[in-house]
């Protein structure tokens, strides 16, 4: 039991940064039907604006600088990258958000030089050490599985009680009914890809606290991985993502502790094969109210 | 109107390809306006190429590998050929740190007209490049690519560094012999030459010792190092051998801190980088490095290296923002004169004169003298040996270790 926790809790704190990204695939599939691929771009730009930010800015103005921009950053790809496209095949919009991915790769290659930034100022309190059983590991360990519990908690609940929530369920369920019924649809849209980008965010802090490093291609694993959590879970759903999310990150961990850690990514997306060929729709895909 | 559109921003998209295309041109003539300035007494030009990465995972090291060549080139911007006097212009080309992009960045070399090369930091990227190093007959030579196959498989590749077999046993007999450890555990990266090369190399040598040795891999792009560390803890390892790159050297620096290793950290002498040392910094770790240089070993190099760096800010923050002289870059310095020798020797600035004259060079180097065997490697039998101080955040020195 002893050998087996670190691994856990290592696992379950991998679990909950999968998942905050995660969200921001379910939620903009949820709407618009549309798998977006910059997102695990834009988690990395998250990251290396909190690179420089922290270093140039005093913590209490930076991190919530890295919000904003990140935020701003996702509002805007959706409004240049994808608005104009909303009447185009579906299939013109992913190879839109293709481009948009690599063209933030690109920009951050230019910008870093394409050499990873290290996080020379991480984020105090939760990058210390702390020992929990007997095992040494870093706050944010801890940190992460929590904050992304209540995150989704508040989530759940801006979704199903607010009045911008409940614009996004009726544009989840019928995009056409729901602009003829008065729902300004930009404008939902909008939110969805603000709550996204803004999840990443917190997510990327968090990340690059544990693993403090940068690269232009930072994005790309945790990007792929928190897309087929989201597919496990059932893609559209939210708990589904959190779920899978959790579900993928333990195993990967415990497949390193086992030993077998050559494997642990090929694990995942042979996962990502089974699932769509023995339950196409996730975890929790069936039950459209869920849908958002 | 649309279609107007249209072509309006296909003519914008070609104007930027073309802009682009400036830019690069006038950042290659920038490159050669150190000698250009000079140029005024009209000398003919030798080109010495330089097959360095600046971006990827090496990107950090290559970079410093170049300022310790254009340091050089700004002591000695100028050699005897042959009684003439010759500018020496560096050609700076970006293999991108993988192999896959060696042959191309090693083609524009060749098309350059370089009469020697000099490069590349990481081995599995000098071996690509060889091949058509070796096609056009121009030599190579190797700074810091340690693997053995660089120079064993390609005729025209020299090197000035040690190799694997030697820096991978030095490490296993400080390992076993100095820090009394029975159990080591090894971590590569997948697919790379030189980590799994040195990998072999340590396993080999330790288990000889009587040493048990645990290894695994990484996939490339791993950023989560915990459980790897976990494994080492639970293998009841008392090292942690990752000969790995600059980047991944510090998450696994950062992940060893934050699961309390209490054991020692080896590397090879990739982790002599000020980018490690200051990840290093304040951690509650040891780590233990092989290396080419050690930083007081010769002062003038030092102080002059130190002066040009800071008067220039671009040379800062290609160096990581300070002044601390990575090993690599004595290397440079060092291979920098070396190519100047092999010049000078051979009389002429083709290349199959310079490949002919190079097996015979002998230099005096800031790292140790510097000659080559039948092989085309470097003759040396010692390694610095450092320390992390992690209160300083500087390499200590602890010693020079030569194996029998």
């Amino acid at each position: 039991m002893q050998a087996i926790l670190p691994y856990v809790i290592n696992g379950i704190s991998v679990g909950g940064q999968y998942a905050l990204i995660a969200i921001g695939y379910t939620l903009v599939y949820g709407i618009l039907r549309l798998i977006n691929f910059a997102h695990g771009d834009v988690f990395m730009v998250a990251g290396l604006v909190m690179v420089y930010a922290t270093t140039a800015l005093p913590m209490y103005v930076a991190l919530p600088l890295v919000l904003i921009v990140t935020v701003i950053l996702g509002f805007t790809i959706e409004r240049v990258a994808y608005k104009p496209l909303r009447t185009a095949p579906r299939m013109s919009v992913m190879i839109s958000a293709i481009g948009v991915s690599y063209l933030i790769q690109n920009l951050a290659f230019y910008i870093t030089g394409g050499v990873p930034q290290p996080v020379t100022n991480p984020i105090p309190w939760i990058s210390e050490n702390v020992t929990i059983f007997g095992e040494s590991t870093k706050r944010v360990t801890l940190v992460t599985p929590v904050l992304t519990i209540v995150l989704v908690f508040a989530l759940v609940y801006l979704i199903n009680h607010t009045k911008i929530g409940m614009a996004m369920r009726a544009a989840a369920k019928d995009f056409e009914t729901a602009q003829l019924m008065g729902i300004k649809i930009n404008a939902v849209i909008s939110m969805t890809f603000v709550i996204g980008s803004f999840l990443a965010a917190v997510g990327a802090m968090l990340y690059f606290t544990n693993y403090p490093s940068v690269a232009i291609t930072s994005g790309g694993m945790p990007g792929l991985k928190a897309f087929v959590a989201a597919v496990f879970g059932g893609i559209g759903s939210i708990p589904g993502a959190v779920v899978g999310a959790f579900i993928i990150g333990l195993c990967e961990e415990i497949i390193k502790g086992l030993g077998y850690t050559t494997f642990s990514d090929a694990f995942t997306f042979a996962l990502l094969i089974v699932v769509l060929c023995v339950k196409p729709t996730g975890l929790f895909g069936e039950k459209v109210t869920d849908k958002v | 109107m649309k279609k107007l559109s249209a072509f309006l921003l296909s003519l914008v998209m070609v104007a930027g390809l073309l802009a682009g295309c400036g830019g690069g041109d006038k950042s290659a003539t920038s490159d050669s306006s150190a000698p250009a300035d000079s140029a005024a007494s009209a000398n003919k030009v030798v080109k010495i190429g330089v097959f360095e990465p600046q971006t990827g995972d090496n990107g950090a090291g290559g970079k410093q590998e170049i300022l310790g060549m254009q340091y050089a080139n700004y002591v000695q911007p100028t050699v005897e050929i042959g009684g003439e006097t010759y500018d020496v212009q560096l050609e700076i080309v970006d293999n991108r740190t993988s192999a896959e992009n060696g042959p191309s960045a090693a083609a524009e070399l060749v098309n350059r007209g370089v009469s020697v090369v000099l490069g590349s930091y990481g081995s599995g990227v000098s071996m690509a490049g060889g091949a058509i190093f070796e096609e056009a007959g121009i030599p190579a030579i190797g700074v810091t690519c340690t693997n053995p196959q660089v120079t064993a498989d390609c005729s025209v590749y020299y090197r000035i560094c040690f190799l694997d077999p030697f820096q991978g046993t030095v490490l296993a007999n400080y390992a076993y012999n100095e820090l009394g450890v029975t159990t080591a555990y090894v971590l590569g990266m997948l697919g790379s030459d030189y980590d799994q090369g040195l990998v072999y190399y340590f396993t080999e040598a330790f288990e000889a010792l009587g040493g048990t040795v645990v290894a695994e891999s990484f996939p490339e792009g791993t950023a989560n190092f915990v459980s790897y560390i976990n494994n080492a803890k639970s293998a009841g390892a008392g090292v942690i051998f990752a000969p790995v790159s600059i980047n991944y050297a510090q998450l696994i620096v950062e992940a060893a801190d934050a699961q309390g290793f209490d054991g020692a950290l080896l590397g090879s002498d990739t982790w002599d980088s000020n980018k490690v040392i200051e990840s290093a910094k304040g951690k509650n770790i040891s780590a233990y490095v092989t290396t080419f240089y050690q930083e007081g070993g010769n002062p003038e190099f030092d102080t002059g290296i130190k002066e040009w760096i800071n008067a220039n800010a671009d040379a800062k923050t290609n160096n990581g923002g300070n002044d601390m002289i990575a090993a690599v870059t004595a290397m440079g310095y060092d291979a920098y004169f070396t190519a100047l020798e092999a010049l000078k020797a051979a009389g002429s600035t083709d290349p199959k004169a310079v490949l002919e004259a190079l097996p015979g060079v002998s230099y005096e180097g800031v790292s140790g003298l510097i000659e080559f065997d039948d092989i085309g490697d470097a003759v040396r039998d010692s390694a610095f040996i450092k320390t992390a101080n992690t209160e300083t955040g500087a390499w200590d020195f602890v010693k020079v270790q030569s194996v029998e």
